[in-house]
């Protein structure tokens, strides 16, 4: 049986009017790891948003299939539940909800979706604490507030944290090396690496070579005007990482 | 000497600190020149005199005669955070004009009059008028001279006193007058209506930049008159005007009342700033004599995308009410208010701004800086009010009031009403004396204090300052380094 | 005409009733009141700081006041079982305006502390009573001068010197008439030095379609080193009108904590009048107002500090739906005589309906250099980041919504000293938020 998890179709989006996304075309099969490439500007941020549902973004052309479901007809959260996971690049705070409550309304109502009892308080408590455990964070953070007076590193931990409770069957992480140190990168790549399967996928969005070194990607795209204008293996990014994105400007730019 | 001014402007900074050692109210003098003054007192006769001694048309009698009749069923507003004295408007002299009137040339004007403006850094003689800026120039009633005319007139721009505007472009007096301050307004709106005597008008045409900053420079000088000047500007559509004014007035012993209305159109995608360097003389240490400055100005956004930004510094007059406001009417039209307002002795100043929005998308930011010294009492006051059709509206307030002794009053009133879900609106305020950490590393740096509180306050006033054309930020700097000497403790 | 006339001319006609079914020390201040106000008015909506709530018109219906002091049957136990969880009050009740004390409160009420009906303490002990009553409420106030004029009953509470309570007092107003009804009540609260208590006031309404008004004057007085807390949460009905008035003075050293929650009302006015007479005071007045259908809720402070080194703080969050309006008016005032003062305050709002209105205007009016104040008020919606990030983690956007309408509620339920409260409170709030607070059923007064 064909293992396509992600069909992008001719996908074009649009914010106030401005075009960002061009037609992009995206196949995802199961157990792979793509990386998104390009420089600041070319769409790989919006890809992710308008795959999510951000109400910000209008698609004006194309379409999404996500294992059988038409992606775009649904609402985010039912993007969620069906398991689309997005890693923020900027985790919004949310200050006076505190994470056990967020998680806690998170997982039962994806349990609600898919027909399943909510989690008892223990029972709840218990993943929390296994999947904690996964990114090494703090049980002083799982208490406080959503993100709130977070340090760059905690909230991209916090991230994956949830990305673990969650297990989603696709997971984009946006520019997550992003304002990490090198050990902070390291915890949250071998997180990632933790929770992959046969069964599920990634995206890695990303400006540099660096997370890449520990999330191998089987496929890397570049993103360039909205449009994905290369494709190739491992062997793409690190020759970007000597070139830089100079020649795929002067390449491309019409 | 402006050019040199413009261009160096950061050495203006040393001449600041080099000039503002025991600095007087500097604009105290008296002008000696023959002035027509009516008697004192205001009755219907009075308000047909005025219309008679300008020849003004009937339609324009009538105007003042409605405003006058209103005038009188009102009473004198009280809600201000102000001690007033009670006024008695039968003692002031509602028309007073320099003899020689509407001059054609410079040739006629006073030569005592030309002094007068030179002194006040206005020259108005043709080889030594100001470069980048048009002045008219206002003397108790009536306008003396208005720079640049031709040059402006060349590009359809009109700026004339309001007087030669009623004469000249009767039409566009009559389309706009009162459209944006009805006389049914407030008391002194009512009464600026019946008694105004000149003041200026500006019409900026469609899509035209105004090349230059246009400016009125008002001077009290008569005793024992009131001054009710009324300003009008309109931008057509695409228009831009930078507009400046400033207001000087003898030291006497009595009160002197100014209450003027200014009136701004703005229509589609024009702009306008108004500046204002508030000067009136403020009264002596004790108190006595100065100038009651009860000002309406209101702009009407009425041109989708329009905008419209009022700057002021204020720090003379005795008793300074006034609130420029905005109405937002234009889709995505913007009003701004940026205010320094300071005051010292017995000085009293309720001032603030009121952001009326109507239309979508409409925007208004406020900043204002109250600097309170000796007995003083410094409110502001404001109004934020977003209109149930004024959808995706944005405010942002902040007041600040800095307190230089412990004897004044720093107050802040800000009243806020919204009826739409969809605006946001944010006011912040704090209040708080000088940093002694400051004062002090000023002075282990060798600034004495004085001076060292002249630069904190100027620090602290910069976000307005900053909103100020050029030619007027350097006087205003040196004027809140002056008004401040003395003030601390 | 005003309002206040038909009530005068109640008095006029029914002065010996009146006094009859009352007492002395209540009695005596009658008709200095009824003089006061015989020129006066009730503020309407053109005087300043009146500008959403007009007193006139609350005033204006014909209420009946039960001035022969007809006992109106409430099965108390029956109708109040919302007790607080996880801790246990002293409890009492106030029906309409009689004061009806609980077996346990009779039984249990330690040494030192008295909580009683206000006229059974002044019948019984008037000199003591005396000291207190009408001592910080002003005379020339004419809301004030109207509750004195047609006072019934109330709470007395007296706090001995250096006694600390540990349990609550817990005071539960019931509304229940078969007929329009005005009631008129007095809460003195005495905290002597060194004491410390915390008091919790729950209004209900039972009777939901009748129409009610509350004139409530509150005189509290904390001496030195005294500690209070005072919570007031307001679940009534949409046809209750009431009209709050609290009065403090703080002696130094003293602390105080006031809480004033409106969750479901018709059109409630609140006055905070709290004059910081003492060195080194902490004042809190905190609140929540969650308004809707064609509600009023309108809070208005002054915290007067005229004396050195007091530390106060205000919050106060609204959240406006359907018709309602919301209206703060906060001041801090600093006097010449309040040096290190630090006065903060802080009201935001959300505005949850396209008919919902907002009026906030927080003052200050400061006389002293050496003060720290600020002022803060915000009014927006939910932030759409947030409500995003919460639908990408799989919850649905109504639950998101509730949840952050909560979220915004918390920074002022965090600020409630009596753990048992905040969590009662937590729990109203989200009963409220989430739609089902009048399914709640456990009880009568919210049937």
């Amino acid at each position: 049986m064909d293992n396509i998890l992600l069909n992008v179709n001719n996908l074009h989006a649009s914010i106030n009017g401005k075009e960002i996304l061009k037609g992009i075309n995206l196949t995802i099969r199961q157990g792979e790891v793509h990386a998104i490439m390009g420089p600041n500007g070319s769409g790989k941020s919006t890809l992710s948003a308008v795959l999510t549902g951000n109400p910000s973004f209008t698609v004006t052309e194309g379409s999404v299939d996500f294992h059988g479901k038409d992606l775009l007809s649904l609402s985010p959260e039912d993007r969620s539940h069906e398991g689309l996971f997005l890693s923020f690049q900027y985790p919004v705070e949310i200050p006076g909800v505190s994470m056990v409550n967020f998680m806690r309304a998170a997982i039962n109502a994806k349990r609600k979706y898919l027909n399943e009892e909510p989690l008892s308080a223990s029972d709840f408590l218990k993943l929390m604490r296994q999947k904690r455990a996964i990114v090494e964070l703090d049980n002083k953070l799982a208490s406080r507030s959503v993100n709130e007076g977070f340090s760059g590193g905690e909230k991209k931990r916090n991230e994956i944290f949830q990305m673990a409770m969650l297990e989603p069957l696709l997971s984009i992480l946006d520019e997550t090396d992003s304002g990490l140190d090198i050990d902070a990168l390291r915890i949250v790549a071998e997180g990632v690496n933790k929770l992959k399967s046969q069964e599920n996928a990634t995206i890695v969005i990303t400006h540099y070579q660096r997370l890449l070194d520990y999330i191998k990607p089987d496929f890397v795209h570049i993103l360039y005007k909205g449009r994905i204008v290369m494709t190739g293996g491992p062997e793409l990014a690190l020759e970007l990482e000597k070139t830089g994105y100079d020649w795929i400007k002067q390449k491309y730019n019409d | 000497m402006s050019e040199n001014k413009i261009n160096n402007a950061p050495a203006a900074d040393e001449d600041i600190l080099r000039q503002a050692t025991g600095d007087e109210y500097k604009y105290g003098f008296v002008t000696d020149i023959e002035t027509d003054i009516i008697p004192q007192g205001l009755s219907e006769d009075v308000v047909r005199l005025i219309s008679e001694k300008k020849g003004e048309p009937e339609w324009l009698l009538d105007f003042r005669l409605k405003a006058y009749r209103h005038w009188q069923t009102l009473e004198v507003p009280n809600w201000a955070h102000l001690k007033i004295p009670p006024i008695d408007f039968n003692s002031i002299s509602y028309y007073a004009a320099p003899k020689k009137n509407a001059p054609h040339s410079i040739d006629e004007v006073d030569p005592e009059l030309l002094k007068t403006f030179d002194k006040l850094g206005i020259p108005l003689e043709e080889q030594k008028v100001l470069s980048g800026m048009a002045v008219d120039a206002v003397m108790d009633s009536v306008s003396v001279k208005t720079t640049h005319k031709e040059k402006l007139a060349e590009l359809g721009i009109i700026f004339c006193s309001i007087s030669e505007a009623v004469k000249d472009y009767p039409d566009l007096v009559k389309k706009y007058l009162g459209k944006v301050v009805s006389y049914r307004d407030n008391f002194y709106a009512a009464l600026n209506s019946a008694v105004f005597s000149d003041g200026s008008f500006v019409y900026i045409p469609k899509g035209v930049r105004c090349p230059m900053e246009l400016s009125t420079y008002f001077r009290i000088n008569a005793s024992g008159t009131g001054q009710f000047e009324r300003t009008l500007i309109v931008a057509d559509d695409d228009a831009y005007v930078s507009y400046l004014e400033g207001c000087t007035a003898p030291m006497r012993d009595e009160n002197q009342l100014h209450a003027a209305i200014v009136e701004i159109i703005v229509e589609d995608r024009a702009e306008v700033k108004y500046s204002t360097v508030q000067n009136w003389y403020a009264g002596d240490k004790d108190g006595k004599g100065g100038v009651y400055n009860f000002v309406t100005k209101r702009g009407l956004c009425r041109g989708d995308y329009s905008k419209l930004s009022w700057t002021q510094v204020e720090t003379g007059s005795a008793i300074t009410w006034k609130y420029p406001s905005c109405v937002l009417q234009g889709e995505g039209s913007t009003g701004e208010f940026y205010s320094v307002a300071v005051t010292k002795n017995k000085q009293q100043a309720d001032t603030g701004t009121k952001m009326i929005h109507i239309g979508r998308n409409t925007r208004s930011t406020i900043v204002s800086k109250g600097i309170s010294a000796g007995e003083s009492e410094n409110s502001y006051r404001g109004l934020v009010k977003v209109a149930p059709t004024a959808d995706g509206s944005r405010n942002h307030t902040q007041c600040d009031s800095l307190l230089l002794s412990n004897r004044c009053g720093a107050h802040t009133f800000p009243y806020v009403d919204i009826m739409n879900e969809t605006a946001i609106v944010e006011h912040e305020a704090t209040t708080s004396k000088i940093s002694e950490e400051q004062l002090f590393y000023c002075n282990q740096r060798g600034i004495p204090t004085e001076e060292a509180v002249g630069l904190i306050v100027n620090g602290y006033a910069k976000e307005v300052m900053n909103k100020l054309p050029m030619e007027f930020a350097v006087e205003a700097q040196r004027l809140l380094q002056v008004t401040l000497e003395g003030s601390v403790g | 005409m005003s309002s206040i006339t038909q009530y005068l001319n109640l008095y006029r006609d029914n002065r010996a009733d009146v006094h009859s079914h009352s007492v002395e020390l209540l009695n005596e201040s009658r008709d200095d009141a009824y003089a006061f106000l015989q020129d006066k008015s009730l503020p309407d909506k053109g005087e300043e700081g009146f500008e959403k709530t007009s007193i006139e018109d609350m005033f204006s219906p014909d209420f009946g006041v039960n001035i022969c002091r007809l006992n109106i049957p409430v099965d108390v136990a029956a109708s109040f079982k919302c007790d607080v969880p996880n801790i246990s009050t002293l409890l009492g009740v106030v029906v309409n305006d009689m004061f009806v004390p609980t077996a346990t409160l009779l039984k249990n009420c330690p040494e030192g502390v008295t909580m009683m009906s206000l006229s059974r303490a002044a019948k019984e002990q008037p000199e003591f009573v005396g000291r207190y009553l009408g001592k910080i409420s002003p005379k020339d106030n004419v809301n004030v001068a109207l509750n004195t004029l047609l006072l019934q009953d109330g709470v007395f509470i007296h706090i001995g010197r250096g006694v600390k309570l540990e349990k609550p007092l817990q005071i539960v107003n019931i509304f229940n008439s078969p007929a329009p009804m005005m009631s008129v009540r007095r809460v003195v609260i005495v905290a002597e030095e060194g004491s410390s208590a915390n008091i919790l006031f729950c209004d209900h309404t039972q009777t939901r379609d009748i129409d009610y008004l509350s004139s409530e004057v509150f005189e509290v007085s904390l001496a030195e080193n005294s500690h209070i807390s005072i919570c007031g949460i307001e679940e009534s009905s949409n046809h209750t009108r009431r009209y709050q008035q609290v009065f403090v003075r703080q002696e130094s050293g003293s602390n105080l904590y006031i809480n004033s929650s409106s969750l479901q009302n018709g059109t409630t006015r609140n006055d905070f009048t709290i004059d910081i007479v003492g060195e080194h005071c902490e004042t809190y007045l905190t609140g929540i107002a969650i308004a809707d259908g064609e509600g009023t809720v309108d809070n208005n402070s002054n915290v007067n500090h005229l004396a050195p080194h007091s530390h106060s703080n205000q919050l106060f969050k609204y959240l406006v739906d359907g018709k309602a309006q919301g209206a703060f008016e906060g001041g801090i005032y600093v006097a010449q005589t309040a040096p290190f003062t630090e006065g903060y305050q802080s009201n935001s709002n959300l505005l949850a309906s396209t008919t919902a209105r907002m009026h906030t205007k927080p003052q200050l009016l400061i006389y002293n250099d050496e003060v720290k104040c600020s002022h803060g008020a915000s009014t927006g919606q939910l932030d759409e980041n947030a409500l995003f990030y919460m639908q990408q983690r799989g919850i649905p956007k109504d639950v998101a919504r509730t949840l952050l309408m909560q979220a915004f509620m918390s920074e002022v339920i965090d600020t409630i000293p009596v753990e048992g409260v905040k969590d009662r409170m937590r729990h109203l709030v989200e009963k409220r938020l989430s739609g089902d607070f009048m399914l709640c059923g456990e009880c009568g007064s919210c049937k």
